[in-house]
């Protein structure tokens, strides 16, 4: 049997008094396209960042390509929620996405030849190559979400790992986003975080749900009584496609 | 300007005077920009402000006082970064106790330091004209240091500036690549000491880097910008000031407060002046 790539098991977080995660096992395979959904403050994001090793359990084990999560970050991408830098820093997006290849060859100087062509693939898969030089604080919300996913594909990661890649732009280009990343889905496995069931389940294999614990795990339709079972309360229907 | 010229060349001090200025501006070049887009202004204050304790101690014992305040900008630097990475809470607090506490420890030392009054206004003020000729050996020792490290690193240090939970995802090691730039912030701090004196380093540190972020997009051409600029505003300043015989620091200052406020008018203006074009494009 092959290894699962992500496998959470018994995982407990709090901040301070307050619990955050409970309990929580999930197992990802290879190949896998999975949303992680649930209601604001149910511990999705802090979920992600255990998996990244950003923040450390207080119990249970996080095992990411059968290494501890330290040691396997450099393989995986991570698109972020809310970009965590200033608007007006002074940076192109062919730097921006350069990041990406930190780690990659030689510590010392500057990036080669190679950093550069994998920069500009990365931007071309993801329908930006025209924005190259452009400096990051001019690009639109949609723009942006492009060129962190850029940032993301860089380093050929072996895991997208995606926290409300569509938080801030329109539907159509949430559409867009989400079409993108299912094109990716052959050779890269991919973790998205939503608050949009709904929407994300026409695109995913598997939704897991977490609000504090692990509600759902299932593969089956997402119908009413799994939201009603998510977010406590009657939640109105929303349309959807398969 | 044109007796500056005529003085330059008779009197070596003027000469080891431009020097220094010259020597500090790649200092305020390299640095500055990072103060800036990392937004470290008030750290840098902090750190420029508690050298006095170090430049006092060394007075008191003897020693170089440049020594003295590259040892207490270090350890400034270090206590202030340390705390903010472990803590990250009570940073501007931290930032003003050290400041203050530098400068208490330095006026203690300084008053109690035998023999003649040390001229405590050239330490405050700056006065590049004393410079001695062994100290610019020592500060273009210290600019190599900055700029082979920047060189070396370029990559990590754009990275931590910019996202610094990006770049500890990448693998670079965040907590080393800050102190080891909050380090070089303090080298900076010294090498300008010489020219405009502990209490104006920061426009100095800052401004130039500003203006030059007003035109370009890249920190690299951020640096070269401001290193130009320094060096002209240094030199400029010394030239003014000679002829009526004011102090140099004070006057580059306002010289380069002058050059930013011009500059961010006339991009206020410049801007304005676009979008009212584009939007009259648009209708047309």
């Amino acid at each position: 049997m092959i290894p699962p790539i992500i496998a959470v098991e018994d995982l407990s977080f709090s901040f301070g008094e307050v619990p955050v995660l409970t309990d929580v096992s999930l197992e990802i395979a290879a190949g896998e396209f999975v949303g992680l959904v649930g209601p604001n403050a149910g511990g999705k994001s802090t979920l992600l960042k255990l998996i990244l090793g950003i923040l450390e359990p207080q119990g249970g084990r996080v095992r990411v390509l059968g290494l501890p999560p330290r040691e396997a970050r450099q393989r995986l991408g991570y698109v972020p929620q809310h970009p965590s830098f200033p608007r007006d820093f002074p940076i192109s997006v062919e730097q921006v996405v350069l990041m990406g290849r930190l780690g990659i060859g030689p510590r010392f100087g500057w990036y080669r030849a190679a950093d550069r062509e994998a920069a500009r693939r990365a931007l071309t898969e993801v329908e930006a190559l025209d924005l190259a030089r452009r400096r990051i604080g001019t690009l639109s919300g949609g723009q942006l979400q492009r060129v962190l996913l850029a940032r993301a594909l860089v380093s050929d990661p072996e895991i997208l790992i995606l926290d409300e890649p569509t938080a801030n732009i329109d539907q159509r280009m949430e559409g867009d986003i989400f079409d993108l990343l299912a094109t990716f889905k052959a050779r890269i496995s991919i973790l998205v975080v939503s608050h949009d069931i709904a929407f994300i389940s026409g695109y995913v294999h598997r939704v897991a749900c977490l609000n504090r614990t692990l509600i759902c795990h299932t593969t089956d339709a997402v119908d009413g009584d799994l939201i009603r079972r998510l977010y406590h309360e009657e939640v109105r229907s929303v349309a959807h496609r398969h | 300007m044109v007796e500056f010229i005529g003085a330059l060349a008779d009197h070596a001090f003027l000469r080891t005077a431009l020097l220094a200025g010259l020597l500090a501006s790649i200092g305020c070049g390299v640095i500055g920009p990072y103060v800036v887009v990392k937004r470290i202004a008030f750290l840098a204050g902090g750190i420029a402000h508690s050298v006095l304790g170090g430049m006092g101690a060394a007075l008191y014992y003897g020693i170089d006082p440049l020594l003295g305040a590259l040892v207490a900008a270090m350890i400034s630097a270090l206590i202030i970064g340390t705390v903010r990475l472990a803590w990250s809470a009570q940073e501007d607090t931290l930032i003003g106790a050290i400041w203050a506490i530098g400068m208490a420890v330095g006026i203690l030392f300084i008053a109690k330091t035998p023999g003649y009054g040390t001229d405590l206004m050239s330490y405050l003020f700056g006065n590049i004209l004393l410079v001695p000729g062994r100290d610019l050996w020592l500060m273009g020792g210290l600019d190599l240091v900055l700029v082979l490290t920047v060189a070396l690193f370029y990559r990590q240090f754009l990275a931590v500036s910019f996202d610094e939970e990006f770049a500890r995802l990448r693998g670079v090691p965040v907590a080393f690549f800050y102190l080891l730039l909050l380090c070089l912030v303090a080298v900076t701090v010294v090498l300008l000491i010489q020219v405009v004196g502990l209490i104006l380093v920061i426009a100095l540190l800052t401004l130039p880097a500003a203006v030059a972020g007003h035109y370009v997009h890249s920190l690299g051409a951020m640096m070269g910008i401001a290193t130009l600029l320094g060096a002209a505003l240094t030199s400029a300043g010394l030239a003014l000031s000679f002829g009526p015989d004011l102090p140099a620091g004070p006057t580059v200052i306002l010289l380069a407060g002058a050059v930013y406020v011009l500059s961010a008018l006339a991009r206020g203006f410049w801007g304005r002046w676009r979008a009212r074009h584009w939007a009259q494009g648009a209708r047309a």
